[in-house]
């Protein structure tokens, strides 16, 4: 199923079960996937127009009267286009606020260099107390909004809109501020997030092949991101691979590492995009250009390891 | 009450605090002393001794750096200590330059990133619109201000949800940090840009007139519309050397002589 779906699904399940609840679109309800909700909620769910700097202080405002204001947006538009009013009215204030980016990356695909957000983590872990959250897959999103809803403060769901295949089976735990992890292995720490996840599982078949066994991290949550699991794999390992759909630069390779140099400094490459704008494409040509495909992580790998 | 005798001890409270850390926002303090005063004398429902009261009118400076201004209002009403006005931008004080609703009990948003408090105000209204607990949202915006584009995203989304319980007011003092507003970057002719943005517009010739600002509020009041209030108002407005001082007043340093002498010119009229 579509991610987006499903968000649509369980945002509509839990403003039943809460009436703190509010959704405000910026005129991407529909590729959001939460346009029905506006009927279902009228008084609660609302498109306020192109005009994201409003819709995030709208909800700070909201918020300072009891809401749980969710905000939808395409990634970039909530993000880096309106960093000062959620640093701002929504962070500094205290409020709470849950902010949702689509689209992440090179996932935009057609919308091309505007609307990929490649900076979005980058941008937002700057800011102090903001909660960063990349779904895996759709078992994981439906896990993590209740505990979305029951963390005050703001929460970034950067999420994938499309078809994805689930890493992840309904008996899994999840913890929104533990890493998840998927292959226990000794050879190598993969860190990865997005969807560079089912990369990373691709890539897991061939190195499998190798020999090589690799101990396999989801950081669903990057900010604030689980040190504690990230440090015990270092150090079973002793050299680290981070996966990422977006600039190497800000996102998840610079949290693994700033962890690192701090407590077990290691041998450490990244995958994800080398501080380029972002481009028409889809996905798969994209993951070439960006060397961002199983084969990449693998060739990745086998340096490390050389 | 004497609301123009309540405006002179005001304006003393702000040339007490700004005058005790020696540099501050006076001019746009100043400038908004009468809708204050009007405000919380004669219009708000609020209980001091219960800040968040739930159901309360609200107020939303975005002008924040007019902090010094709200301070010394909700000082007199009794929210905090009369010594808190002395702390002004110490270490570790609860009165920060700009509006924080984290620090100082009765500030309803924390302001300072101009255009934010505004839309703030809106999603403030829309909540009390939801909840249905009859609550006015009153909001203070800046005539420089006006030239953040989020100001107009904010008005029509007011025009659009029909918040009839907002009534706004702009400080239109014609002054901005670097200059006057004419010279810069004009925001004439206002009372057509609200008008033409769906809301109902109320010019206040003398926007340091309370006669003239209370006369406003009821009006707009009766409006199915959010109401815009525009005060022409005078930057620094009540202490002679700060007026004089035009452009320059967005914040200047207050000596101690200066202090004496804006408080012996606002005693001399009470």
């Amino acid at each position: 199923m579509e991610m987006r779906k499903v968000l649509a699904e369980e945002l509509s399940k839990l403003m039943a079960q809460n009436k703190n609840i509010v959704l405000i679109d910026a005129d991407l309800a529909k590729p959001n996937g939460v346009a029905g909700l506006k009927e279902k909620y009228p008084d609660r769910a609302m498109d306020i127009g192109i005009a994201e700097q409003n819709m995030a202080c709208v909800a700070a405002g909201m918020s300072s009267y009891g809401f749980i204001p969710f905000i939808s947006t395409f990634t970039p538009f909530a993000t880096r286009r309106i960093c000062d009013q959620v640093a701002i009215s929504c962070a500094y204030a205290k409020q709470n606020v849950k902010i949702i980016g689509t689209d992440p990356g090179i996932s935009a695909e057609f919308n091309g260099g505007t609307h990929m957000s490649m900076e979005d983590i980058g941008v937002l872990r700057s800011i102090p107390e903001i909660v960063i959250f990349e779904p895996t897959d759709n078992i994981q999103l439906k896990k993590a909004l209740p505990q979305i809803i029951n963390h005050p403060g703001v929460v970034y769901i950067r999420a994938f809109r499309k078809e994805l295949e689930d890493v992840f089976n309904e008996n899994s735990d999840f913890d929104l501020f533990k890493a998840s992890k998927i292959q226990d292995g000794n050879d190598i720490s993969i860190f990865c997030s997005g969807i560079m996840v089912q990369e990373t599982m691709q890539a897991n078949k061939i190195l499998k092949e190798k020999g090589i066994n690799a101990d396999i991290i989801n950081i669903h949550t990057i900010k604030p991101i689980d040190r504690k699991t990230v440090v015990e794999s270092a150090k079973k390992t002793g050299v680290v691979l981070t996966a990422e759909n977006h600039n190497i630069i800000g996102g998840l390779k610079s949290a693994v590492s700033e962890v690192l140099i701090e407590e077990f400094p290691v041998k450490l490459a990244a995958i994800g995009v080398n501080d380029r704008f972002g481009q028409v494409g889809r996905m798969p040509y994209l993951k070439e250009v960006y060397k961002m495909r199983a084969e990449d992580i693998v060739e990745s790998v086998m340096q490390l390891l050389s | 009450m004497d609301l123009n005798l309540k405006c002179l001890e005001i304006r003393k409270k702000i040339l007490t605090t700004i005058g005790t850390l020696g540099v501050g926002h006076i001019g746009g303090s100043l400038s908004i002393v009468e809708p204050l005063v009007v405000l919380y004398e004669k219009h708000m429902n609020i209980d001091p001794k219960n800040p968040k009261m739930e159901g309360r009118d609200r107020l939303i400076v975005s002008k924040g750096h007019s902090g010094p201004a709200v301070y010394a209002m909700l000082c007199d009403k009794g929210y905090f200590d009369e010594s808190w006005l002395l702390t002004l931008n110490k270490p570790g004080t609860n009165l920060p330059s700009h509006c924080d609703m984290n620090k100082t009990p009765g500030i309803d948003m924390t302001t300072g990133s101009l255009g934010q408090g505004f839309s703030c105000a809106m999603g403030i209204a829309k909540a009390s619109k939801i909840r249905k607990d009859g609550a006015t949202i009153y909001t203070i915006i800046g005539d420089g201000e006006s030239q953040e584009g989020q100001i107009w995203e904010a008005a029509m989304f007011g025009a659009q949800q029909k918040l009839d319980n907002v009534i706004a007011f702009t400080d239109y003092n014609k002054l901005q940090l670097d200059g006057a507003l004419a010279d810069i970057c004009d925001i004439a002719p206002l009372d057509d840009k609200w008008r033409a943005f769906g809301w109902n517009v109320i010019a206040v010739k003398n926007g340091n007139d309370c006669g003239q600002i209370d006369r406003a509020i009821i009006e707009a009041k009766k409006a199915d519309k959010p109401s815009m209030i525009i005060l022409n108002t005078i930057k620094g407005k009540g202490i002679s050397f700060v007026e004089n001082a035009g452009v320059a007043n967005h914040s200047m340093p207050i000596s101690p002589e200066m202090v004496s002498e804006g408080m012996a010119e606002l005693e001399g009229k009470m």
